[in-house]
């Protein structure tokens, strides 16, 4: 509940002193309140200063420019050769996509990253906005495949890079949350059998690996499949993460279900709402808001485990970023290229990171109970 | 004690009855909670149910709107007979609204929207005429200029009194209140219990778990004591409080009115 405590009495207020608030007292408060955190910030501040200059001049200071040639990389490898990156820049984005047509997954992720912007604002929340983004997969699925639109057509085993890890996803993540959405009331359910298959579901899924589902999926679900019928390797891998995401996902929801109290039920019990109307507008709304940091932490690991990919041959950013590796010419350069996929990797993750916290914190904002 | 019970039950049974009880018992696990309830309630009439704790009255108000199941007997209520039937017992809960002790208001919707959602929802009414029923309601608890804030920004008896408005918004025939005033501060217990009285005097039929013995004496037609799963003695207020007929209606009385 909100306080606006207000001094009506005789006495002026006045300001704390100066051991309380300001730089001092921060740094007295937060950096040397005890003789253990004393020690503790001094030991920081003397590795930082062993560690800076050194990863400064590998970075910077001794480093080759984005327009070095290989051959002054391998005079001295005292510094980054960023060259390397602009060299294979395409490569590692796009993968083995035709190399005149890269503007096509080019334009795909800034179809993505549009897309997944406007969904962060709260006012395109609304059912229209599905028909949005099914218009925005279908521009993609046409600027991928081609085929249409006078664009010729490009194989999927030819996609790789970033538009594939942000496909795989995206649309994982997309269909994985209604499913979990149903996995989780039904591992709730008062009805006996549709608990058990959510249960059994669940828990056979988080008890198996990734990596082995991917095998499963890519090795021997076409065992079990007729002569004549295959299923594309891209299908396969993207069913893998829907199942494996929808299960991790779901627990996160109950965990949210479970934190709400039992009286917000008797309340739409009351007001005579059915079991769905119930969910959809009373129970969900506030379980969601309390599973978003467990969710964010799942969206977040499932955006880093799709390169696991690589495993079953396909080839995302971290494929891409190896395959870029074994050209002779630049052969060695890991560094440069880890650190490069990896901060891509961490843009979006530091993305997802700050809009569930800012998310959290407008959700909650009004509802302090 | 038994045959004042069923003597009562047989005096009320009339047949302008809106919730009837016939018989019913209720088991939690081994634990006999309702005992052989025979209750029948006039359209209109206002019933306090008092008694000390443990002794069933809240589970047999939340009974009447199938918050809690009974393994026996039978419950009528508005010519509905509770069972296992889904589309019955929303239908009865339509007609039969319900305050809790802890409000139980949906934290994430306004005051408005709070009041709101099951007519238009549930009712299907349109949204405006929803609106504009909600703030007549909210305007007779008193509450109409908060009702664009949340229920965490309201004391707990501003929330009970939205409490309050949001079930009359479905235009009940029946309302329960399940100790409405326990969960309040001294000083917001008025408030609250003034909402009640109005609402008494416009008719409407009342079921009211509550300790508070003044608001029974003013308002209540019939005063119930329950105890140990069982209706132990219904009467007027005045001849309960006055000329109470068995021993342990004497006792609870005694101790909740010795301060």
């Amino acid at each position: 509940m909100t306080e606006n405590v207000q001094h009506a009495g005789s006495l002026p207020d006045e300001r704390p002193p100066i051991t309380v608030v300001g730089p001092i007292a921060w740094v007295r408060n937060n950096l040397f309140n005890t003789w253990y955190n004393a020690l503790l910030t001094i030991s920081i501040i003397w590795l930082l200063y062993k560690i800076i200059p050194g990863l400064l001049s590998w970075l910077v200071i001794n480093a080759h420019g984005f327009s070095a040639p290989v051959q002054e990389c391998r005079a001295d490898y005292s510094g980054a050769c960023w060259s390397f990156v602009s060299e294979k820049l395409r490569f590692i984005l796009f993968g083995t996509f035709p190399y005149d047509e890269q503007w096509r997954p080019l334009l795909t992720i800034m179809i993505f990253i549009g897309l997944l912007a406007a969904s962060c604002d709260k006012r395109f929340w609304k059912p229209w906005f599905l028909a949005v983004w099914a218009g925005g997969l279908a521009l993609v699925s046409a600027l991928m495949w081609g085929g249409v639109l006078g664009l010729t057509y490009v194989e999927n085993s030819l996609w790789g890079g970033l538009p594939l890890t942000i496909i795989l996803s995206v649309v994982g993540l997309a269909v994985a949350f209604p499913m979990s959405i149903l996995l989780a009331l039904g591992r709730r359910s008062n009805l006996p059998g549709i608990k058990a298959v959510s249960v059994a579901y669940i828990e056979l899924i988080r008890g198996v690996p990734l990596i082995s589902l991917l095998f499963m999926a890519s090795v021997m679900l076409p065992l079990f499949l007729p002569n004549g019928v295959t299923i594309d390797k891209l299908v396969r891998a993207q069913v893998a993460f829907i199942l494996f995401a929808a299960a991790y996902m779901a627990e996160a929801i109950r965990g949210g279900l479970q934190a709400i109290p039992k009286g917000q039920y008797e309340a739409a019990d009351g007001l005579g709402l059915g079991y769905w109307l119930k969910m959809r507008k009373i129970i969900l709304p506030q379980a969601l808001a309390i599973a978003i940091p467990p969710l964010v932490n799942t969206f977040i690991s499932f955006f880093k485990d799709t390169s696991l990919v690589i495993i079953i041959g396909l080839y995302d950013l971290l494929g891409t970023a190896k395959a870029a590796l074994t050209d002779p010419t630049w052969r060695g350069f890991y560094k440069e290229a880890y650190l490069f996929i990896g901060l891509i990797y961490w843009v979006f993750c530091f993305f997802m990171s700050k809009y569930s916290q800012w998310l959290e914190k407008d959700l909650n904002r009004a509802r302090r109970r | 004690m038994a045959t004042t019970t069923s003597a009562a039950a047989q005096r009320q049974t009339g047949t302008d009855a809106i919730i009837q009880c016939v018989g019913v018992h209720k088991w939690y696990g081994e634990f006999h909670v309702l005992k052989d309830i025979n209750l029948s309630v006039r359209k209109g009439e206002r019933i306090v149910v008092c008694g000390p704790s443990g002794s069933g009255k809240s589970t047999l108000i939340r009974c009447i709107n199938r918050l809690e199941e009974h393994q026996r007997g039978q419950i009528i209520v508005d010519g509905i007979e509770l069972t296992n039937n889904l589309k019955n017992i929303e239908l009865v809960r339509r007609e039969v609204g319900m305050v809790f002790q802890h409000f139980n208001l949906f934290p994430h919707l306004t005051v408005l929207e709070n009041c709101t959602l099951a007519p238009i929802w549930v009712r299907r009414q349109p949204k405006a005429e929803a609106e504009a029923t909600a703030m007549k309601y909210l305007e007779r608890v008193q509450i109409a200029s908060q009702a664009n804030k949340f229920p965490g920004q309201l004391s707990g008896g501003q929330q009970q009194r939205v409490a309050i408005a949001r079930s009359l918004c479905m235009s009940p025939k029946i309302m329960l209140f399940d100790e409405p005033t326990s969960a309040l501060d001294p000083e917001m217990v008025k408030e609250v219990l003034d909402v009640m009285i109005g609402l008494a005097e416009t008719g409407m039929t009342m079921l009211c778990v509550t300790h508070e013995m003044g608001f029974a004496k003013s308002v209540a037609d019939r005063v119930i004591f329950m105890d140990r799963g069982e209706i132990v003695e219904q009467n007027t207020p005045d001849e309960f409080f006055t000329n109470p007929r068995s021993e342990r209606t004497r006792l609870f009385l005694s101790q909740i009115l010795s301060h």
